[in-house]
């Protein structure tokens, strides 16, 4: 597949093309309530993607990344180049490896709650974005927590909270006080919610949160331009910048993806695992995580799909991640299938989500299931069939692995 | 050694005949009972943030009774942040026993020994059993013997790399002069390296990845129990003498003394 078919007019609607030839504002500018940092991470992570050149990597260079005790990024650039194709095998057997040197057969579970789907970007491949024609809702407090009772109620222990990304319609100090709730009933709280400035993030983690979770879609600016149309999120380098800020607000861990199949998946895993090296450089301290999404139909558009990042692909970027940063948790979501997933988290991923929806208010009996979807979920097991699942193949469930304090 | 000569080691009062801790972490938790067996360990280390109590897979729930219960405080990125999780671990295990893990560092996770040595000085006040996980300094170790620890419990290599004793000159150089129990901690992935140890004279050894990544996890935990007797029995017997070149010099120095 040339760089261009990536996402083409081929899966974009008509309203989406006639959107597309508006006047759009300058996505590397800051808008006045963006903090700015100063940090050279967003500089060194897109000049070393637009240097990867991925074919001029080896068989040879592939098995010697494999090999290597301390991977470069230099080996993670071969292990991400088409000359790895052929090598998949030994490179699950060596993230496999990786994996149980540093976590030995744990696996963590959580769930994702939406709270909120009212979103002010306009991302053509979203089911979220504002000119999607669907149900918005947002949950109150009562209703998070009836939720948040209900997902309790199975076991787990860590929650990761959601929102579509609307300033607006869920300000800060509304996700603060869902974070306030969710520490009554759960040990983990992360945050997947829109950017924000680091004593936004301050704020957060002093409500609770503690892990904050931003994909940055595709690394590619000219790309990320044409497909984030409006909205706080057309700012590239704020959107770059989030980790950085959350970390300096005193969060725990940090997340990284590229949404694979929007752009050329080798620059942007690459980028992704560059992204997340460097700043892991910068904050010693911080917890690494990654999650590894591909694209999804979405309601209303069910032309929306991976492109080319098949499973082979897939488990590929999934594995040269372990590789590089053997220490690193990483998820694979409910975007893949139960044969995907399970596999992956035997080879080389840690963290699996169980009893999902992407819908708002679907957990509890009593409270309206009134928000749709982001995307169509392909995993739709309960919290009890994946702990089996895991079970079946030899990984211990973890439910906690942390303290707030 | 003799079935009736009794050889233990004390730490905050209490004796102990084991000398294998074993950790709880990274093998399935119906596992944990048969490996406790095989190792004959008196003492279990668990992270207290693994601990759920009363939810699903709560590690607490898996640890045979009758052990000492070791948590520590892994998760802490600090002082304050150990002397937190000490406290609460005190309330949830039931036990004064505390390990110090202070890691600030997510890719190696090595321990701070500067925050370390202030946590253990903050709650051996507070009277708990402090064994404090450290990069073999023997500065470091004289400031957390003098602040009360009851042990100390320097890295053989970066935890969880089973790559052995890389530190060995500097375990030896604390067990030469600090006067509490030197108990090896991570790093150490084979029974021959915990052996190696023993016989250098460690009070102790610790292990975890190199028993919870073992095909056989409770087989590995007696192999490993087996070298640490063997280390012991080595250290106490007095090791041989081992030439280095071959041997000795035909023509000694001092023989002009005789003529």
């Amino acid at each position: 597949m040339s760089k261009d078919e990536h996402i083409n007019e081929s899966i974009l609607s008509d309203e989406i093309k006639e959107h597309q030839k508006e006047a759009r504002i300058d996505h590397m500018t800051y808008l006045p309530d963006m903090e700015v940092l100063e940090s050279d991470v967003m500089e060194r992570v897109i000049s070393a993607m637009e240097s990867y050149d991925y074919e001029k990597y080896t068989a040879a260079d592939v098995l010697r990344a494999i090999e290597n005790e301390n991977r470069t990024p230099e080996d993670f650039a071969a292990l991400l180049s088409p000359a790895a194709m052929p090598f998949l095998e030994e490179m699950a057997q060596a993230a496999k490896k990786e994996k149980e040197k540093h976590f030995g057969n744990s696996i963590c579970f959580f769930t994702p709650l939406y709270i909120a789907n009212y979103c002010e970007n306009y991302c053509i491949y979203c089911g979220f974005n504002c000119h999607n024609k669907i149900k918005r809702a947002k949950l109150n407090e009562s209703e998070i927590e009836a939720e948040m009772a209900e997902i309790a109620k199975t076991g787990l222990q860590e929650i990761l909270i959601l929102t579509g990304e609307s300033k607006k319609m869920s300000d800060v100090t509304y996700i603060g006080e869902a974070c306030k709730i969710a520490r009554k009933y759960f040990k983990v709280v992360g945050l997947e919610v829109y950017p924000m400035n680091s004593d936004e993030y301050a704020y957060l983690h002093k409500c609770g949160a503690d892990y904050v979770t931003v994909f940055q879609e595709t690394y590619h600016s000219d790309k990320y331009e044409t497909l984030h149309l409006a909205g706080h999120k057309r700012i590239f380098p704020y959107r770059l910048n989030a980790q950085e800020r959350a970390l300096k607000g005193g969060m725990r861990g940090v997340g990284f993806a590229a949404l694979l199949g929007l752009d050329d998946f080798r620059k942007d895993a690459f980028a992704t695992g560059m992204h997340a090296y460097l700043l892991q450089r910068k904050y010693p301290h911080a917890e690494i995580a990654f999650s590894c999404p591909r694209l999804r139909p979405i309601i209303n558009n069910d032309k929306i799909n991976p492109m080319d990042v098949h499973e082979a692909q897939l488990l590929q970027v999934v594995t040269a991640y372990r590789l590089f940063m053997p220490y690193a948790s990483i998820t694979v979501s409910t975007r893949e299938c139960a044969r995907v997933r399970d596999n992956l988290m035997n080879i080389a991923a840690t963290k699996i989500s169980a009893g999902v929806s992407t819908g708002i208010g679907s957990h509890a009996k009593d409270v309206e299931d009134k928000g749709d979807e982001q995307f169509e979920i392909s995993d739709g097991r309960s919290v009890t069939e994946v702990i089996k699942a895991m079970e079946n193949m030899g990984l211990q469930p973890v439910m906690n692995d942390y303290i707030y304090v | 050694m003799s079935e009736n000569k009794k050889d233990s080691f004390m730490l905050g009062g209490h004796e102990f005949t084991s000398r294998f801790i074993l950790g709880s972490g990274k093998y399935s938790l119906e596992l944990i009972d048969a490996a406790v067996k095989e190792a004959k360990a008196q003492i279990v280390t668990l992270a207290l943030r693994r601990a759920n109590e009363g939810g699903v897979a709560n590690i607490l729930d898996y640890i045979p009774k009758g052990v000492t219960l070791l948590p520590n405080t892994s998760g802490a990125r600090n002082a304050d942040e150990a002397v937190r999780i000490a406290r609460l671990s005190r309330e949830i295990c039931q036990s004064d026993f505390v390990k110090i893990e202070v890691i600030h560092d997510s890719k190696y996770l090595l321990p701070d020994n500067y925050e370390t040595a202030k946590a253990v000085e903050i709650l051996a006040k507070e009277g708990f059993v402090v064994m404090p996980y450290m990069y073999p300094d023997l500065n470091a170790a004289r400031d957390m013997a003098n602040a009360g620890a009851a042990c100390i419990m320097p890295l053989a290599a970066p935890i969880g790399s089973n790559k052995g004793v890389c530190t060995k000159e500097f375990i030896q150089i604390l067990i030469d002069e600090i006067d509490l129990p030197i108990i090896v901690d991570a790093g150490i992935g084979r029974p021959s390296q915990a052996c190696e140890v023993m016989e250098m004279g460690a009070a102790a050894v610790m292990a975890n990845t190199g028993i919870a990544t073992a095909g056989n996890i409770p087989m590995m935990a007696a192999a490993f129990r087996q070298a640490i007797e063997a280390g012991r029995e080595a250290y106490l017997s007095g090791l041989g003498r081992v030439k280095e070149k071959g041997a000795s010099a035909s023509s000694p120095l001092t023989g002009f003394l005789n003529e």
